[in-house]
């Protein structure tokens, strides 16, 4: 599989003035590590929910059922941000992760309202892997070095909700860090932070598009392919899956290590080995036996 | 009893919610006295060594693991508790580990220097996170207890930035990430692997739950 070039990528790293790397040839990867297939779970007030580009949120199951689900069905991780609007109700997602934690056995990050240490802390001893900050480093960026002294850096993933933006001094990559679903723009550029975030300590970085998030139509390929290839820690894409021909994409062409799905697989659309004959067939080395 | 040492190196509630999931009885601790009654000991971590290490004297463990493997008892490190049976580690700019296994602990860019530009190119990344698969050396390991009925083509779930490097003899399982590099070495009763079983679905709970009837043995 020949590596298909992307004018306004290099360009980006020009105007950046940055190092060009190299893109490597997936068929390379093979005899590497498995591309993660990572079903994401919205749980709000203990219930999981799907809602389109965070609004028109639907009721689709208890997360601790769908957990087991995904777990039997080949997940090769899992998910869960909490949405729960109000404050005094966070408590019940610690709930959840502890049920989870007492039957699944392969690994879980826990997002949404992350902002101090001690939130991240009784995520963890609930029983989660990995925990997610998003609005809560983008506000205090020191959480990040924080989290990777107190519980090490495979601890620390950085949620990054990402607009695509016109080119300009403060985002010269054309991408936008926002906030609360799109609605707060940070004013920051996506991968000065992505690479700010590692330096701090980030051990992985969740990419999520909001232009492609709920569409359906395919990861962002553009974006994913820029951090992926600039950082050096893992990057796992999200937003915009709806066919199993967009999990090869971002894997093939934008060189993603992991990928959400959500809309995908909860209705049942797909199962998640479905998705995986279908990476296997496109030479996308994927975890086959569970 | 199964003792899960608490050296305060990461969460180890999911290695005792493993075990008692496959119906064996665990405890979490940290005092000498529990884990050298216990009948076997798992040894988990994640973390940096340094203060892994500093922790284990804190807490006046580093001679109840040594006295522990020097008894005979079956013995499992994962992950960190893996890393720090060797003699030394690069990590924290240096740091004397347990030594209670022959060999040292790189970091994935250390060893990658030499192939730097291979490295490049293959866009290496650091941590080595995820499912990766196994490889039996030749030394006749793959007859280990511990590895009965787990199937060839099963991966695992692993998430280091560094790794041991045993003497040929010792390694009981191969890994390819940039290159080989020995993702479980065994030694006596003492089996170790560098990454998570209790995170590795089915294939992982195989290998605890044989961890867990195994007589520390090796035929």
């Amino acid at each position: 599989m020949p590596y298909v070039g992307s004018k306004s990528l290099n360009e980006i790293f020009t105007s950046l003035k940055i190092p060009y790397k190299k893109i490597t040839n997936p068929e390379r990867d093979r005899a590497m590590l498995s591309k993660r297939i990572i079903p994401c779970l919205d749980v709000r007030e203990g219930r999981t929910t799907k809602g389109v580009k965070f609004r028109n949120n639907v009721d689709i199951g208890d997360p601790v059922e769908m957990a087991r689900y995904y777990y039997e069905e080949g997940a090769d991780e899992l998910v869960f941000y909490d949405i729960t609007a109000s404050a005094e109700k966070r408590g019940i997602i610690l709930e959840v992760v502890e049920k989870v934690a007492a039957e699944i056995f392969i690994p879980f990050s826990v997002g949404g309202g992350i902002n101090t240490l001690e939130d991240m802390k009784s995520v963890l001893v609930a029983g989660a892997e990995k925990v997610s900050v998003n609005t809560g480093a983008v506000r205090n960026p020191q959480i990040l070095e924080q989290g990777a002294r107190a519980f090490g850096s495979q601890c620390v993933v950085l949620g990054m909700d990402v607009l695509r933006v016109p080119s300009s001094s403060s985002t010269p990559s054309g991408y936008e860090v926002v906030t609360h679903g799109g609605r707060t723009r940070t004013g920051r550029d996506a991968l000065q932070w992505a690479r700010e975030a590692e330096e701090r300590g980030a051990g992985e970085i969740c990419l999520n598009s909001i232009d492609a998030d709920g569409t359906q139509e395919g990861y962002e390929l553009t974006l994913t392919r820029l951090i992926s290839t600039s950082v050096d820690i893992p990057v796992i894409a999200s937003g915009g899956a709806g066919a199993p021909e967009h999990l090869t994409a971002v894997f093939q062409q934008s060189f993603a290590d992991a990928a959400l799905v959500a809309s995908l697989v909860h209705f049942g659309r797909y199962r998640i080995k479905d998705l995986k004959d279908d990476l296997s067939q496109a030479a996308v080395k994927v975890r086959q036996r569970w | 009893m199964i003792a899960i040492v608490d050296y305060r190196a990461g969460n180890v509630t999911s290695v005792l919610t493993a075990v008692n999931h496959l119906g064996y009885p665990g405890k979490i601790t940290d005092k000498p006295d529990e884990i050298l009654q216990a009948e076997r000991v798992i040894f988990p971590g994640v973390g940096a060594a340094r203060e892994a290490m500093q922790n284990l004297d804190d807490l006046q463990l580093t001679g109840t693991i040594k006295s522990i493997i020097a008894d005979g008892k079956p013995f499992l490190g994962i992950c960190l508790g893996y890393q720090i049976l060797f003699e030394e580690s690069e990590e924290n700019d240096g740091t004397q580990c347990l030594g209670v296994l022959p060999g040292d602990v790189v970091h994935f860019r250390t060893v990658m220097h030499a192939h730097r530009q291979a490295q490049a190119e293959h866009k290496l990344k650091v941590p080595h996170m995820g499912w990766n698969g196994i490889a039996f050396p030749s030394n006749g390991a793959d007859n280990h207890p511990v590895l009965n009925k787990i199937p060839r083509d099963s991966e695992f779930y692993f998430v280091h930035s560094y790794y041991p490097r045993p003497t040929p003899q010792d390694i009981l399982l191969y890994t390819e990430y940039g290159g080989w590099l020995a993702s479980g070495a065994y030694r006596d009763n003492i089996v170790a692997l560098q990454f998570h079983p209790e995170k590795s679905g089915r294939p992982g709970l195989q290998l605890l739950d044989n961890f867990c009837s195994w007589n520390g043995a090796v035929p």
